[in-house]
């Protein structure tokens, strides 16, 4: 368009533009507040319903009651079962992600050509990608059938298949943010140490993974997480009876399971059978909180050494 | 210089050990892939696309579910797209280094963190009871907002990420020719932007679609034999996702439902692969255009 600018009532103009700008970033901010509006909302409803729970059930008993039964006629709000079954779960789940995920992410750092990488890296995100009800099929299907043949008195649901699906689940999480908080490591600590006739292998381990390990730690504590709030795969494979163990050849139930199967059946809102979800909720969001917290700012910390 | 023999071995040790981890998950994604296609491949069919579900796994479908499932998707896609974008471009054209920034900032990286469930105990209390009048309960409409609140961050994260690597030369450009700030953002950083923020849109709503256990806790059906009408009035209805079919087949004591399982998990499969394909096909679309 060829407009002299003199033509233009510019006053007018500038003016009408400075407003519909204000407008436009008033729209674009309220975009923004959304997610600190979710946030605030998630921990509303928490505390809200976990109040009204926590004025009928003491919290002491919430902490140390060994039995968990609202479902029941004689009702037990202890959550040491659920939290000691996702503690199980989580721990089995970690024994595996944990070595495999950094070992996969040493490897492909620091030994895999970088073509290959290129490679190998989204192919093993696909593994974070497929729907969590996918693993669980594969767990209670396949996986615990498998174990029977080792472990003849495995129950049909158990903590041990679904903790080492969830683990299996969690190595991408835990080898792609290592490896990208070891592929930045800069070069010249690695040359550094060559001159000194290192190895690799003494050049990965003694210099290049503690040089990263705040990236590393932060990796891990996602994954923790990650494992924490998992819920299909354990709903479905290991089972959804609280009790109080760490045999991992039984069934058992974590936090959320307890949510699913309480979803799943026709609890009236406003009982305390149904606020007790929130309270389990809120639970398992502190703890899930926590290590996304401490993830954070360990990936701050690394980001922040090698900027 | 020759090493130690033992030095040599161990160096070769981690190599080997390292390759062996990496090709172990992947190791385990085929097992599973040839796991869920000898289960389930049989029991594909049309008529198993085409059919309610049903009593007796032989005549179940999963037309009810499917078509739930892209509803609820278009409605999410709908609803998180403009939020996502919205909020990626505030943060990072307009915003600027301010405490709230930093702070809205923070809340989107822990909110993509938290457990899934719990967004499904926010959607249950203000989507399906607070806003009954609206939402009409649990209906697909719930559930639609509750898992737009769950991509959002994801979207947000990619589309601040594509924005960013605009080169700051082009605004730079576009400001020296007296464009305000919206007409630099809407002229000229969005076009170069565009198909970043379109591939990680597409790559959150392909995280949506296999998500269950929210749409559990608001309370998704599993039962049903309708589809929903295309309206407003539709938005209401009551619905069902492939996920929560799937899974209630899998609780399911009888074999035949869990080949039903089977089958439905490899047209969840292929309908995550079709969406994956697409992102990438975009992706790379773009990256030879910049590089052009």
């Amino acid at each position: 368009m060829h407009v002299r600018v003199e033509d233009v009532p510019r006053r007018v103009a500038v003016r009408r533009r400075r407003w519909g700008e204000k407008l436009l970033e008033g729209c674009l901010a309220v975009c923004a507040s959304v997610a600190v509006l979710t946030t605030a909302g998630i921990v509303a409803v928490l505390i809200f319903e976990t109040a009204a729970f926590f004025r009928v059930v003491s919290i002491w008993e919430f902490l140390t009651d060994t039995q968990w039964t609202p479902l029941f006629v004689e009702k037990h709000f202890g959550i040491l079962p659920l939290a000691t079954g996702t503690l199980l779960t989580t721990g089995i789940a970690l024994s595996v992600a944990l070595p495999v995920g950094i070992l996969a992410a040493i490897y492909l750092s620091e030994y895999c050509p970088e073509g290959l990488r290129r490679a190998l890296k989204p192919a093993l995100e696909v593994l974070a990608g497929i729907p969590t009800v996918v693993y669980g099929y594969f767990a209670l299907l396949f996986v615990t059938p498998l174990l029977r043949q080792f472990i003849p008195s495995i129950a049909g649901l158990n903590a041990l298949s679904a903790g080492l699906v969830m683990g299996v689940m969690i190595i991408p999480t835990i080898a792609s943010l290592s490896d990208d908080a070891l592929y930045v490591v800069p070069r010249s600590l690695r040359e550094a140490a060559y001159a000194l006739g290192a190895s690799r292998r003494q050049v990965v381990l003694g210099v290049v993974v503690p040089a990263a390990r705040s990236g590393i730690l932060s990796a891990l504590l996602l994954g923790i997480s990650r494992a924490i709030g998992e819920t299909m795969i354990v709903a479905i494979a290991a089972g959804m009876n609280p009790r109080l163990t760490l045999n991992p050849l039984v069934p058992i139930e974590t936090m959320t399971a307890y949510i699913v199967q309480v979803s799943l059946g026709d609890t009236p809102t406003g009982s305390i059978e149904f606020r007790t979800i929130f309270a389990v909720g809120f639970a398992l969001f502190l703890a899930t909180l926590v290590f996304n917290v401490f993830s954070y700012a360990y990936a701050r910390r690394f980001r922040e050494t090698y900027r | 210089m020759r090493r130690p023999k033992r030095e040599r071995f161990l160096d070769g040790m981690l190599h080997w050990v390292g390759l062996g981890a990496t090709l172990f998950g992947l190791l385990v994604l085929t097992v599973l892939l040839v796991d869920v296609s000898l289960d389930g491949l049989p029991r594909l069919s049309w008529d198993f696309l085409t059919s309610y579900p049903s009593r007796r796994p032989e005549q179940a479908g999963i037309l009810s579910a499917l078509v739930g499932s892209l509803w609820l998707l278009s409605l999410t896609a709908l609803i998180a797209f403009p939020l996502g974008v919205g909020a990626a471009i505030y943060l990072e054209e307009y915003a600027g280094r301010t405490k709230w920034s930093r702070w809205v900032e923070i809340n989107v990286a822990n909110l993509a963190a938290v457990p899934s469930i719990i967004y499904g105990l926010l959607g249950l209390e203000i989507f399906v009871r607070a806003l009954f009048a609206v939402t009409n309960g649990r209906s697909v409409l719930s559930g639609a907002l509750t898992m737009s609140l769950l991509v959002l961050p994801v979207i947000v994260l990619a589309s601040r990420e594509a924005i960013h690597s605009v080169p700051n030369s082009v605004r730079e450009a576009a400001y020296a020719l007296g464009g305000t700030r919206w007409q630099v953002v809407r002229d000229h950083v969005l076009p170069l932007a565009f198909p970043g923020i379109l591939t990680g849109t597409i790559l959150a709503l392909s995280r949506a679609i296999g998500e269950t256990a929210p749409l559990i806790t608001i309370g998704a059906l599993t039962y049903i034999a309708f589809l929903p009408p295309l309206s407003l009035e539709g938005l209401r209805t009551p619905f069902t996702v492939l996920p929560i079919q799937i899974f209630n087949w899998i609780s399911r004591p009888q074999k035949g439902f869990h080949v039903n399982a089977a089958a439905g998990i490899l047209v969840l499969l292929a309908v995550l692969f079709l969406m994956n394909a697409t992102a990438i096909y975009l992706r790379y679309r773009s990256q030879r255009r910049l590089e052009l």
